[in-house]
């Protein structure tokens, strides 16, 4: 469903993805680990093209997004993205939240968005907070939310960029029991997380990344229980 | 008593003096709220023009003139520009007051435009990032999202020169208007009596600011239901 070849970028010269290839088959759950800067954002980030790659190419569903004159509002109508810092509108209610993009877009008229918008609040249990102002939720609620605002456009992909890392780790589990029942009715998933609880029950493929290389890519299992490569060694001794 | 009797008719009523009076009214009125209108209409676009520069890059010719533009509005006196708009450059246009509009309207964009360039620079880039990765193109992600934060978070400054605007419309008499000040002057010359014209204008400004801080204070609380806790 995506493919990325030889996928490079650098900011102000320092090379952040260094020639990063990898693919993510339909109904896959691929979470990616690493320390801290080593390009785990900015990958999740050019497959919706919110950072241009410097080289390289990715497919999505068949299509060269990295050509030149690609329309990106149609592509980012096909992969939903959640933030860490859920980015939820202030200024509009949840139900404003999660129907702006259908409406403005004319994907749906305002009652069909606010039917669609309703059953999915439903399926996260936060139907109540339809008309309630993001400022008066909790962390893990925003979350939800922000999860909810992205499957009301039906995207065919979500990437998640560490979703649960500004949370109170009391909020954690509620986010994560969401995206388990996402993954389980089989959306395409691409994580970036430090769960690796979550990673080891729900990945398909978990991915190793360091210094803007994949270093290691696995099956939860053999990722976890018999890694290969010595700096995901000194990483999972670290983490776990 | 019998004095200040004697000066209010002097002023008001001999010669249907009131008359100059309201149309002045009039005349002060119009120009401030087209002005605000041509104002923030203008101001809104040169800010996403500047914003829109910065961040990607493109359009550097647009931004440059912005600046340019920018610059000379608030560099020079905005009598100045009125003079130079009726007797140089709109010559062809002899109504004071169409000239005083466009004036006070260009102007006020250039202040308006500094404003609200700050209230967007002010959106988190999240907020960009969140309505750019559901699709929204950069023009719906501006209007939907950035802009109605950006105006909320700018209502002070924006009020202020608001008002500001208002009390600078007492300089279209430079240019024939006969706004409210400028009927003030004249009743004032005529009647050789300072003190009701005066002070009445004095006061009738003072009301129309009065009133547009509880319309700013209106505003403030209806947007801030989003902020409630
Ligand atoms: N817009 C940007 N401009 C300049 N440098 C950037 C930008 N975005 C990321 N970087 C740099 O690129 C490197 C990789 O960043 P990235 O956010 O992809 O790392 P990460 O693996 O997601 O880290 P973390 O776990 O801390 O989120 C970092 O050194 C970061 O400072
Ligand atoms: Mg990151």
């Amino acid at each position: 469903m995506i493919d990325v070849r030889k996928l490079s970028k650098s900011f102000n010269g320092v090379t952040v993805l260094d020639s990063v290839s990898a693919h993510v088959g339909a109904r896959e759950k691929i979470v990616v680990v690493g320390p801290s800067g080593s390009g785990k954002s900015t990958l999740l980030r050019c497959l919706n093209l919110l950072e241009t790659p410097d080289g390289g190419e990715i497919y999505f569903e068949g299509e060269l997004i990295t050509a030149r004159r690609y329309d990106v509002n149609m592509l980012r109508r096909r992969m939903g993205m959640v933030f860490q810092h859920f980015n939820l509108f202030p200024h509009l209610t949840v139900m404003g939240n999660i129907t702006l993009a259908p409406r403005k877009l004319g994907l749906m008229d305002t009652a069909a968005a606010e039917k669609k918008a309703m059953e999915l609040l439903d399926q996260v249990g936060l139907a109540d907070k339809a008309q309630e102002y993001p400022n008066m939720l909790s962390g893990g609620q925003k979350q939800r939310i922000a999860i909810v605002r992205s499957l009301a456009m039906n995207p065919r992909v979500m990437l998640f960029d560490e979703p649960t890392s500004a949370l109170d780790p009391e909020m954690v589990g509620e986010v994560l029991s969401v995206m388990k029942a996402l993954a389980e009715q089989g959306m395409t998933m691409v994580i970036v997380t430090h769960e690796m609880g979550f990673a080891r029950e729900v990945a398909t493929r978990v991915l190793f990344m360091d210094e803007g290389r994949i270093l290691e890519e696995a099956p939860p299992g053999a990722f976890f229980d018999s890694p290969e490569n010595p700096r995901l060694r000194d990483f999972l001794s670290k983490v776990l | 008593m019998a004095f200040l009797v004697e000066g209010f008719r002097r002023s008001f009523i001999e010669n249907d003096f009131y008359k100059i009076f309201i149309d002045g009214f009039v005349a002060t009125l119009t120009i401030a709220m087209f002005a605000v209108v041509i104002g923030v209409a203008i101001g809104i676009v040169l800010a996403v023009v500047k914003v829109y520069s910065y961040r990607t890059g493109k359009l550097k010719i647009a931004r440059f003139f912005v600046e340019m533009y920018v610059t000379v509005f608030r560099g020079t006196p905005v009598v100045v520009q009125l003079m130079i708009l009726y007797y140089l450059v709109l010559v062809n246009i002899k109504s004071g007051l169409t000239v005083a509009v466009i004036g006070f309207g260009l102007n006020s964009g250039a202040y308006v435009a500094e404003i609200v360039r700050a209230g967007i620079m002010s959106i988190d880039k999240g907020q960009s990032e969140a309505g750019r990765s559901l699709g929204l193109t950069e023009i719906m992600t501006m209007r939907h999202v950035i802009m109605p934060q950006a105006i909320k978070n700018t209502l002070p400054a924006l009020f202020n020169e608001f008002i500001t605007l208002l009390k600078e419309t007492s300089v279209a008499g430079y240019i024939t208007v006969i706004d409210l000040t400028k009927a003030a002057d004249l009743v004032r010359s005529r009647t050789m009596q300072p003190f009701f014209p005066l002070l009445s204008v004095a006061l009738i400004y003072l009301i129309l600011v009065v009133g547009l801080t509880a319309l700013q204070g209106a505003m403030e609380r209806k947007l801030q239901k989003s902020d409630r806790r």
